[in-house]
């Protein structure tokens, strides 16, 4: 049964200030697209009944670049990224994986910041984010920080977010090798990945998974071998060492496994 | 809450978080929006927002303030689309034709089968007539571009 409207409670501030200054005063859930929340409303699963809307805050909307920095607000949305040419040029891999986010209705809606705060091991952005090595923008009425996306997660669904704080921007520092992305779903458009992977190749590869965790990760121990000069089926069965998949209503752990193993093989042959 | 709903000034006191879903079919009576899955998978509540289309059933009315809301209702019955998917069969059941509709008006001029399909994926047949859909849309956009009309569809039949 869907949960009663008539029990939230929604604050709308007209400017970011607004929002951290409502946050340090009491505690409510952010809310953007409000494509996870409100399915989870349409199932009777929300539990936050105090909501923070964010979606009037263009300031948020922000795509540039500092420098060799590429600059992503929280509240850009998938179709903006995918119709950005500054993210085509340089994150390509961003632009792949956000044509894969749902169909066209949930790309202008959902926004990287809250594929990030949602937490979902199989968030499509966050293997490339990893990959990027991208650094998150925190902040609170009193402070900012930065953390890097690798450090953000510290378990299922679990951040280092602070109730008092927003996800205001990523920063993505300028990627020198090729960038790949794949995202393994039961069908090409409109599926939850089962496996969802981002590579940037070079000397040091580095290598981001999805899906296969409880946490988005970097295959540290792959990217160190592959680095070292390993080959490419040593890798792979470094890397079949280092993931840990689960099994559950979309796939197998086996499945995962083997699939994993065979995005690096066309990795390393792309 | 004030927007502009099919051409129309609309204002309807609702609670800023219900469902725009729930604000057209209960509150203004316009039920060609339908329900589905409640979870962005299958599209048949699209609407369009500022000429994007939308899943009505995850968005909350208070996002839609001052916004330029296109239902299929604001098509009249009389949009060339809607003529074709009757004619080339495009609608079946019916409960996925207006979120159907709504998402191919978004689409860029002279599209191929391909962007069709890709921009139709967040919309759901379960009757699977999509062959039936693709040309209808097809015809459409062959159609537009032999009238030398001005391509992107999205106000058309609206005003």
């Amino acid at each position: 049964m869907r949960t009663a409207i008539s029990s939230l409670d929604l604050r709308r501030p007209a400017s970011l200030e607004e929002a951290l200054g409502i946050l340090r005063d009491e505690p409510r859930t952010p809310l953007a697209g409000a494509t996870d929340l409100y399915v989870a409303l349409n199932f009777g699963t929300l539990e936050p009944k105090r909501f923070l809307d964010l979606w009037p805050l263009d300031e948020l909307r922000e795509i540039s670049a500092r420098g060799d920095t590429l600059v992503l607000g929280a509240l850009v949305t998938f179709t903006a990224l995918i119709r950005s040419p500054l993210v085509a040029a340089r994150l390509p891999m961003l632009v792949e994986a956000a044509a894969l986010v749902g169909g066209r209705q949930i790309q202008n809606r959902g926004t990287l910041g809250g594929n990030i705060a949602n937490a979902s091991p199989a968030g499509d952005s966050l293997p490339v984010l990893a990959a990027a090595d991208a650094v998150l923008v925190l902040r609170s009425a009193d402070a900012e920080r930065r953390v890097p996306i690798t450090g953000f997660y510290t378990g299922y669904r679990k951040t280092v977010l602070r109730p008092d704080e927003l996800i205001v921007a990523v920063e993505v520092p300028r990627i020198a090798g090729r960038q790949y992305f794949r995202k393994v779903g039961t069908r090409a458009a409109q599926a939850i990945s089962k496996v969802v992977f981002a590579g940037v190749g070079g000397a040091a590869p580095r290598l981001a998974f999805g899906s296969i965790a409880p946490v988005v990760i970097r295959a540290r121990a792959t990217e160190r071998a592959l680095a070292a000069g390993a080959g490419i089926e040593e890798a792979v069965r470094i890397l079949e060492g280092e993931i840990a998949p689960i099994d559950d209503l979309r796939s197998s752990a086996a499945y995962r496994r083997r699939v994993a193993g065979n995005l690096l093989r066309r990795f390393s042959r792309a | 809450m004030k927007f502009t709903l099919n051409g129309v000034a609309a204002d309807v006191a609702a609670h800023p978080m219900s469902r725009l879903l729930d604000v057209l079919r209960e509150d203004l009576g316009l039920t060609g929006t339908k329900e589905g899955c409640g979870e962005g998978e299958c599209g048949a509540c699209t609407v369009l927002v500022d000429g994007e289309p939308v899943c009505s059933c995850l968005i909350p009315v208070a996002q839609v303030s001052g916004a330029e809301i296109l239902t299929i209702e604001g098509l009249r019955g009389e949009h060339p689309l809607q003529r074709l998917f009757m004619s080339e069969v495009g609608a079946q059941c019916g409960i996925c034709t207006p979120g159907m509709i709504l998402t191919a008006l978004s689409l860029g001029p002279a599209p191929s089968l391909d962007e069709i399909r890709t921009t139709l994926a967040g919309n759901l047949c379960r009757c699977t007539g999509y062959p039936a859909i693709y040309r209808a849309v097809m015809k459409w956009r062959e159609e537009e571009g032999r009238a030398g009309g001005h391509g992107g569809g999205r106000q058309g039949g609206a005003a």
